[in-house]
């Protein structure tokens, strides 16, 4: 266990080499980095929210909501499938979680089913050789009923795709705010991940991604009135949308048709602005060709009549068509404040979300508690060190000041290796650094106090030392695997904290390992290398 | 490096002693039973204190952008906003404040909607340091998984000593450490300090340290097995403990050391997780010696391994990997 080959020396003193050149950049500032020659690793360790402050908000689809638009466009779909294929029906309509058709013939029921079959999107995955598809339909309880329903599948599969879609808007919508280097990602099936360093003040962050801001302009009916439609039932293909803020000279409700104008897809630019006359905050917003297009044959055939700005399902502004809006570009007015424009430019440039995101998790720290908290898992960390190397050397004399050097390149090795690998820096994670040390110090006490055990036991120093380590060595290992057992499992199952906590405990049982056992050992072994050369009887400096 | 001059350390730990421990086992192993029943009791009746990850709702950390805060008159505002229970305390320094308020009924947006209202009542004299508003959704999925967390990791690591050791060794150490995760929990019921997500990385941690404690007094147990074939197994257990005493002592001493140093320096924020690793790496010293041990002895172990060659590998007795 005392004999190292050449190379094996070299491979020791090489990473450790390596080790200290990769967590060099951690000590530096980052223009200091900037000036380095570029063949040397530049990568410090990211420091966590807790630390550096700022915003982790998790956020969740809103499930109910993107079945109730499925199976509304399934609806419609269906509707559209059974006249093109001229079959009669006498109602078709949402009844709880599926969409229930009624045919006029019972017949018919095999040849509804069958067209409506072509509406169903098979889903699979053939890596995994699983299929299945979106919907099912079947035979209603009573004959020539038919039922199509969405299956669990086909709702997971949207879910996780509205989830992925999110993450391109809400990545536009938060780079808006600023340059923050942030972070969007999806986070289970139907949730986003949302990160914003040094941001203490969520009330912005949490309004832009607040909202789904789907834009339309409809046309609103030109005779029914509100309460008309209200008294019986909206003529077909029309709805009563209710206004966001009622203001003075506005309807709390309007009838407006179905199908808009244009929808905010069609957009290519919004501008937060002033109007002219009355100076209030306004969004001017420029349509594509296709959106111009639409936009500009509406408004030719419109003139006088009022049309309706929706977004969100809610009535923000209902002018009048004054003149044909050919070019393609127009503004909203609302009851909007400076603010409140300037967010809704952000979210119509970004575009819509697939349905609202509610938060769910929100964790916010301010810079001056991120500050306080690296100054004190400093601290902390120093007065442990010192406590341990103290300890260390005051037990085992010569051989602890080897320990304690093993102990440098293990805090060296665990800093080299998060900052390669790019794990961020928690408070947590802290604590786990600072206990690491504590058992890579367990590691060298087992291996003194055995080899005392053996000096007692009357054993000569060469042969003291060699049983030390090797009968050691086995404890180490067992000991230090099931506390890896433990890490491993909470990196797995754990979230956040716990997550950062168990990655430098896992690096450090590593590093500990390597630096008790290998490090060490050589520092040993090289002493008693040059104790024997001095001819005399050894005595064990321990 | 040979600038390091020779120079002997202090054993200042006394060696050959035999502390009778055994001799107290029955005594310890009833008292750590009675310490568990009433671990599990004080829980039974008084619960946990959940923090905001386990129990959903808001917590909120602000700092009087000067002087001290004024707690009873933040106290009157905040009980009048009808947000249910508001928790108000100081927090560190004079100027912090600590405030919880409970998880708001209805959906995920009502807590949003209650924190909100805490920080307007604020207003401009505070500095918010650190806001966490959990809902329940996300709170009921970290109470399933921290649970899983720490079965898992019993699990785990009772597999790994019973393939390593024998089953008698595997039956201590879980015993053991079901000890060290009730009484630790217990203690949080006891002083009803807040549980929260942290609090199940230090059972985690201290479950690690434990087990890492019992497998150095069992690895010495199965070497002394082979070594004195002929000594009682009470002897022979207690001749063990005490061969591993300085090591469990001096590695116990320097883990606390560095949990002080954690504890009274590393900040507010991580106090508490702290202190349930304080008190952990001390039940789980004690655990290995006065619970996992008397439970081999009480199970018995089988003694003729060395007669039976062909087995000793099963056994991880006496072939070295």
């Amino acid at each position: 266990m005392l004999h190292f080959e050449r190379w094996k020396i070299f491979a020791i003193v090489g990473t450790i080499f390596v080790g200290f050149l990769f967590a060099l950049p951690n000590f530096v500032s980052k223009e200091t980095l900037a000036s380095w020659p570029s063949w040397l690793p530049k990568r410090q360790m990211p420091l966590g929210l807790d630390l550096q402050g700022g915003a982790h908000l998790l956020l969740a689809l809103d499930e109910k909501e993107l079945k109730t638009d499925w199976l509304n466009n399934l609806r419609e779909d269906a509707r559209k499938t059974l006249r093109d294929a001229k079959i009669g029906f006498s109602g078709i309509g949402v009844a709880g979680d599926a969409v229930q058709v009624r045919l006029v013939k019972p017949e018919d029921t095999d040849r509804a089913i069958t067209e409506l079959k072509k509406l169903v999107q098979p889903i699979g995955n053939p890596l995994l050789g699983t299929s299945g598809s979106d919907s099912e339909i079947e035979k209603g309880a009573e004959p020539g009923l038919v039922l199509m329903r969405p299956t669990s599948f086909g709702i997971q599969e949207r879910l996780s795709h509205a989830a992925a879609a999110s993450i391109e808007t809400i990545n536009r919508r938060v780079n808006a705010m600023g340059t923050a280097e942030s972070t969007v990602v999806q986070q289970g099936r139907d949730r986003v991940l949302v990160q914003y360093p040094g941001l203490s003040d969520t009330k912005q962050l949490k309004e832009l991604i607040g909202k789904t801001a789907k834009l339309s302009f409809h046309a609103v009916h030109p005779s029914i009135s509100v309460e008309e439609a209200k008294a019986s039932r909206p003529p077909m293909g029309y709805r009563i949308y209710d206004a966001d803020e009622k203001e003075e000279g506005y309807q709390s409700a309007y009838v407006l048709a179905e199908t808009p104008v244009v929808q905010g897809d069609d957009l290519v630019d919004a501008q937060p602005g002033f109007d002219h006359q009355t100076n209030a905050p306004i969004i001017s917003f420029r349509f594509n060709q296709s959106g111009a297009r639409k936009f500009g044959n509406f408004s030719k055939n419109h003139v006088g009549e009022p049309f309706a700005i929706v977004l969100d399902d809610k009535v923000i502004s209902a002018p009048v068509i004054r003149e044909a809006i050919l070019g393609g570009s127009g503004q909203i007015s609302g009851n909007f404040t400076v603010e409140s424009a300037n967010n809704l430019a952000i979210q119509l440039r970004s575009g819509a979300l697939p349905a609202k995101l509610t938060i769910v998790e929100e964790r916010t720290v301010g810079p001056s508690l991120g500050a306080d908290s690296i100054e004190s898992g400093k601290l902390a960390g120093i007065v442990g060190l010192v406590a341990t190397v103290f300890l260390t050397v005051y037990a085992y004399g010569t051989f602890g000041v080897y320990a304690v050097i093993g102990l440098f390149v293990h805090a060296v090795l665990i800093l080299a290796l998060m900052s390669m690998i790019g794990t961020t820096l928690t408070l947590p994670g802290i604590a786990g650094f600072v206990l690491t040390i504590a058992m890579a110090v367990d590691a060298n006490v087992l291996i003194y106090e055995r080899i005392r055990e053996e000096l007692r036991a009357g054993r000569t120093a060469i042969a003291a030392i060699e049983n030390g380590f090797q009968r050691a060595f086995v404890t180490i290992i067992d000991s230090q695997l099931t506390t890896l057992a433990a890490a491993v499992i909470m990196f797995w199952l754990g979230s956040g904290p716990i997550r950062g906590f168990a990655v430098t405990l896992t690096l450090g049982i590593l590093t500990s390992v390597f630096a008790a056992v290998t490090v060490t050992r050589l520092l040993v072994a090289m002493w008693l290398k040059n104790a024997k050369g001095k001819g005399r009887a050894i005595t064990v400096p321990i | 490096m040979f600038l390091v001059p020779d120079f002997k350390g202090h054993d200042f730990f006394p060696h050959g002693t035999m502390l009778p421990f055994m001799k107290y086992k029955n005594l310890c192993v009833g008292l750590s039973i009675v310490m568990m029943l009433l671990s599990l009791g004080i829980i039974m009746v008084k619960g946990f204190n959940y923090g905001v990850d386990f129990k959903g709702g808001s917590l909120i950390e602000v700092r009087a952008k000067s002087g001290s805060a004024d707690i009873s008159a933040m106290r009157e505002q905040l009980d009048a906003l009808g947000v249910g229970e508001v928790q108000i305390q100081s927090f560190g320094s004079d100027a912090d404040v600590l405030i919880r308020v409970e998880q708001q009924p209805g959906e995920e947006e009502a807590q949003q909607d209650a924190a909100n209202k805490v920080l307007s009542t604020l207003g401009d004299k505070y500095e918010q340091r650190r806001i966490e508003v959990v809902g329940p959704a996300v709170s009921s999925e970290l109470r399933t998984t921290g649970l899983i967390a720490v079965l898992a990791s019993i699990a785990a690591i009772v597999l790994y000593v019973w393939f390593r050791f024998e089953w008698q060794f595997s039956a201590g150490v879980v015993i053991g450490l079901f000890h060290d995760v009730l009484v630790t929990a217990g203690i949080f019921s006891l002083f009803q300090l807040a549980f929260d997500l942290s609090i199940v990385a230090a059972l985690l941690t201290i479950l690690g340290y434990s087990v890492n404690d019992s497998v150095v007094v069992a690895d010495r147990i199965r070497e002394n097995l082979r070594k004195y074939k002929k000594m009682p197994l009470t002897e022979l257990l207690n001749l063990s403990i005490n061969e591993t005493l300085s090591r469990t002592i001096l590695t116990g001493v320097t883990t606390i050391a560095v949990l002080l140093a954690l504890f009274f320096l590393g900040g507010d924020v991580i106090q508490n997780f702290t202190f349930a690793m304080l008190f952990g790496v001390l039940i789980g010293t004690y655990s290995s010696i006065f619970i996992s041990a008397p439970l081999i002895d009480y199970l018995g172990i089988k003694r003729d391994w060395s007669d039976e060659p062909a087995k000793a590998g099963a056994g991880g007795a006496a072939v070295r990997p």
